[in-house]
């Protein structure tokens, strides 16, 4: 038992997991074994985002994942977007734009919005909606996070620009 | 009267701050919250994410039946599990058996009876949440099943046994008033259902109990919304002293009321005693529907008189609140409900009945609207039944009779309240309407969103009405003061306070206003815990007036010291001197001195406690100054929906919302649309489904929330009539956006449909179906 173990590379750094339940979720080993409590826990199914990190360059819930089958992915948390631990644009338009009040859905938002304007630069308002519409938020009513959105989008097309 | 007026278009967040010259970070000021970027970061600490060396995972066993006798319970097989440290049951809890808000009915597990499905009967330690879960499983639970009581008015009619000793109804309230045979020239009656409602915050219940080295105290990282209500209750069933349960606030993930009721912190403190290590908890999603109290769901009846032009005379109502098994805040609730039951409407007479009653349904308590949203739908729903009696429209019925300061309630208590609900009502209907649906819509726009299921052809637009009136503070009698403490030493202050942070935004408050009395920029926030007296309850949209009046005292205590000090130096009065920007000045002459300056070397150090006045009970036909201050505001929403599928998308919603004064435009917004989401949950999708007691529905998959793109365009105006009573002339804004959203909602169903749909939430069946 002892000498079991499986690796996993997150935010550029390989862990090695040892003395693991193998039924243990993404979420549980990040959280509890590996010291990146970031992600957050909701609802265990899949259905309220908190949990989002992205694997291979998909968002996922990491509540659904079973950490030992994660072991050949890249994975990235919400720990993994700060660079020189600097917020990120997306990260300082939610903190600017009211986008933030209890704060537990916030990681796997942040996960989220950074996933869509990688792969989209400019969504629309609609697809802003739809793209975070599997994160759930119970204090905001959303409001300030499409305008958060929007501005980190508008950011990276005036930068572009 | 003198007012201004700030409005925030909520879709473009452009916001017109009426103090230009206020400086940033104060008050008036959108001052951004000092755990923002901690939260952007994931670096940010809720109490899921508590740690300890050695620490131990807590787990609950909870009953399967909603009644039923214990006839034996036998924990040698969860024992005898490698890895499990404690089974613990109501034999080991050594004080209290019982705990509670109101009435101490609640055991902390089970010994001889369970009364509701999901009631704790035993808890376990282990070194692993799954050796816990296992452990659960292997604790051996014999059980004589009993026929629930799960419906409300047989637990009025005496038919049925009581299930508990405190007897099967809570609290019975009457409000009798005026002329109880007046009949109006127009007659309208209606009964009403609301639903069970779930606060469903985000952060799941979630503790760290650290027991001390002499097995006599012990230490909790909790997430809750009143540490010394915790304090006291938790001391209480473990036989402690108070001062040896030291509490301090974990990151709390949202509250809504649902944290205000102990949960597992009894179970998690025991388990540290019991095993000498620490123990950390954390409900599942399931585990959280089961271990918190929801919005009670209640039936109305109400009869409304009134003369032909429509001016209400005389209201009759029977209240029925179903509080579940244990009463929490059930006498409370019904309080709130039936003196709320008229609206924010001018009303002589009244004859109002109301029960909260215990079932073998889940224990009810406090939601944000705490009885009031129940009220609300009944009266507002009946308010357009009036208009439509009377031929004149929804929002002529509300203003004929629109409650002004002055008024009397249906209790006899006079509004001193700045009332503006006639400006309310007109600035909400002076908001621009939402475009038209296109022609050609994106499918995420139209009822059913994406799966493409409704048709552009069959979709009907409707427009309805709410407005509420809601209390402010505890009532009858109760003195839910709060405690801030101020330290000014060289240019910086330090503001401590046990006021829950849940997410509201207390955090920013409390520096803006220290950086208003203060002149200081940096402010720095103690933990907040146990360590300083009590805050009272982040709820009843009490805490910008509590709390932020306490920390206002203290920093004022504290800038009459810097006065006297600067005074003495400079042999000036110290009445004076003022601050002005980051500086103490001499308003009569050109002393002018930087704070950071005047308390280098200094240390001034202040606690206050600010008290509301005083209220009373009511008497035995309800009348009685109760309540402390009243809130009120406006709902128009705007409606498409597809009457043969019976699915609605919510297009807008306009709110005028009397809030006294803005302090923070960017936080209040928030709380406005934040408000509007869950009333708009309660209209069209969150209901918890019960058969014979058991909760159908305790997930994320089976219970809705509104999602992104569930979520209206808000367009909201904020009204600013400085309260004179208020410490900062602010209003609570927290509960009244989730209050008249819900029927407005409802109403706009209605008259897109046709439909009575004298329940919410509205269902698609009772669309197509529906009479």
């Amino acid at each position: 038992m002892s000498n079991e173990f499986y690796r996993l590379r997150v935010n550029g750094v390989d862990h090695d997991v040892r003395d693991a339940w193998a039924g243990e979720s993404l979420l549980y080993v990040l959280r509890e074994r590996l010291g990146l409590p970031g992600t957050k826990g909701a609802c265990e199914q899949g259905e309220c985002g908190s949990c989002t990190v992205i694997m291979d360059g998909e968002a996922v819930c990491s509540c659904l994942v079973m950490a030992a089958t994660a072991v050949e992915a890249d994975i990235v948390t919400v720990e993994g977007l700060a660079v020189d631990g600097e917020p990120t644009d997306v990260q300082q338009s939610f903190v600017d734009a009211g986008g933030v009040q209890c704060g537990f859905c916030t990681p796997g938002l942040i996960v989220a919005v950074h996933h869509l304007l990688d792969r989209n630069p400019s969504p629309s308002d609609l697809e802003i909606k739809e793209a975070i519409s599997g994160n759930i938020c119970r204090c905001t009513g959303y409001g300030r996070i499409f305008e958060a959105v929007r501005q980190a989008r508008d950011a990276r097309a005036a930068n572009k620009g | 009267m003198a007012t201004s007026h700030s409005t925030i278009t909520a879709n473009t967040g452009t916001t017109t701050d009426r103090a230009t010259r206020t400086r940033h970070g104060a008050l008036g000021t959108s001052a951004l919250r000092p755990d923002g970027l901690p939260k952007v970061q994931g670096r940010f600490a809720f109490s899921s994410d508590a740690w300890a060396d050695n620490m131990l995972w807590g787990a609950t066993l909870r009953s399967p039946h909603p009644y039923a006798r214990i006839v034996r319970i036998d924990t040698s097989g969860a024992l005898a599990i490698n890895g499990v440290s404690a089974v613990v049951t109501a034999d080991d809890v050594p004080g209290k058996l019982t705990y509670g808000l109101i009435a101490s009915d609640q055991p902390v597990f089970a010994r001889d009876f369970v009364r509701y499905a999901g009631e704790p009967v035993a808890a376990v330690a282990a070194d692993h949440p799954e050796t816990a879960r296992r452990a659960l499983q292997a604790i051996v639970v014999e059980y004589e099943v009993l026929a629930p009581l799960v419906d409300a008015e047989a637990a009025i009619d005496s038919t049925r046994a009581a299930i508990h000793p405190d007897g099967n109804v809570i609290r019975r309230q009457r409000i009798v008033r005026g002329d109880q045979q007046l009949v109006g020239e127009v007659v309208v009656e209606g009964t009403y259902e609301i639903g069970m409602q779930d606060q469903a915050f985000l952060g799941l219940e979630a503790a760290l109990a650290l027991p001390d080295d002499d097995g006599h105290g012990v230490e909790l990282f909790v997430a809750t919304q009143w540490l010394h209500e915790d304090q006291k209750q938790i001391a209480a069933c473990l036989n402690l002293e108070p001062s040896r349960v030291r509490l301090t606030l974990g990151g709390v993930g949202g509250a809504f009321g649902g944290r205000e009721d102990i949960s597992l912190q009894v179970h998690c403190c025991l388990l540290a005693l019991v095993t000498k290590r620490p123990i950390k908890m954390q409900y599942g999603r399931e585990e959280s529907f089961f271990g918190h109290i929801h919005r009670h769901p209640a039936t109305i009846f109400m009869r409304h008189h009134a003369d032909r032009d429509g001016t209400l005379r005389r209201v009759e109502s029977r209240l029925v609140l179903d509080g579940g098994a244990y009463a929490s805040t059930s006498s409370a609730v019904l309080i709130n409900a039936v003196t709320h039951v008229q609206g924010p409407y001018q009303c002589e007479n009244a004859t109002v009945d109301g029960y909260a009653v215990r079932t073998n349904n889940p224990p009810c308590g406090a939601m944000r609207g705490f009885g009031v949203v129940q009220a609300c739908f009944a009266h507002e729903s009946q308010m357009d039944k009036l208009a439509a009696a009377c031929g004149i429209s929804p929002v002529d019925i509300r203003l004929k009779n629109a409650m002004r300061t002055g008024d009397k309630l249906i209790t006899g208590q006079v509004v001193e309240s700045v009332a503006p609900v006639e400006r309310c009502i007109r600035e909400t209907a002076a908001l621009p309407m939402p475009e038209p649906l296109p022609e050609a819509p994106d499918p995420l726009q139209i009822p059913g969103g994406s799966g493409l299921t409704a048709r552009r052809s069959n979709i009907r637009r409707g427009v309805g009405w709410g407005v509420s009136i809601k209390n402010l503070m505890y009532s009858e009698g109760f003195d839910d003061y709060a405690t801030a403490r101020c330290r000014l030493a060289n240019g910086v202050a330090t503001l401590q306070f046990a006021t829950a942070e849940v997410g509201q935004g207390f955090v920013v408050l409390a520096q803006q206003i220290a950086r208003s009395v203060l002149g200081v920029d940096t402010v720095l926030l103690e933990p907040i815990s146990t360590d300083i007296g009590s805050a009272g309850s982040t709820s009843a949209s009490r805490q910008t007036w509590m709390s932020g009046g306490a920390v206002d005292g203290a920093c004022r205590l504290v800038r009459e010291r810097l006065f006297a000090t600067v005074a003495e130096q400079n042999g000036l009065d110290p009445l004076r001197l003022a601050i002005d920007g980051t500086d103490v000045v001499d308003t009569m002459g050109a002393l002018r001195v930087p704070v950071a300056d005047a308390t280098r070397g200094l240390s001034f150090d202040e606690t206050f406690e600010h008290h509301h006045r005083k209220t009373e009970e009511l008497d035995e036909n309800g009348q009685g100054n109760c309540h402390v201050a009243f809130a009120f505001v406006a709902h128009r929403a705007v409606v498409d929906v597809d009457p043969d599928l019976g699915l609605v998308k919510v297009v807008q919603v306009a709110t005028a919302q009397d809030v006294g004064r803005v302090l923070n435009p960017l936080a209040a917004l928030g709380q406005i649309e934040g408000g509007i989401a869950q009333g708009l949950g309660l209209a069209v999708m969150e209901e918890i489904v019960l058969r014979d007691g058991k909760m159908r529905n305790p997930s994320f998959t089976d219970y809705l929330l509104p999602t992104a793109l569930d979520a209206p365009d808000v367009v909201a105006t904020m009204i600013e009539e400085p309260e004179p009573q208020a410490p900062l002339g602010a209003k609570g804004i927290g509960e009244p956006p989730c209050i008249s959203v819900t029927p407005a909602i409802v109403a706009a169903i209605r008259a897109a449909t046709g439909r009575e749909l004298p329940r919410t939430p509205v269902r698609p069946q009772d669309i197509v179906f529906g009479p």
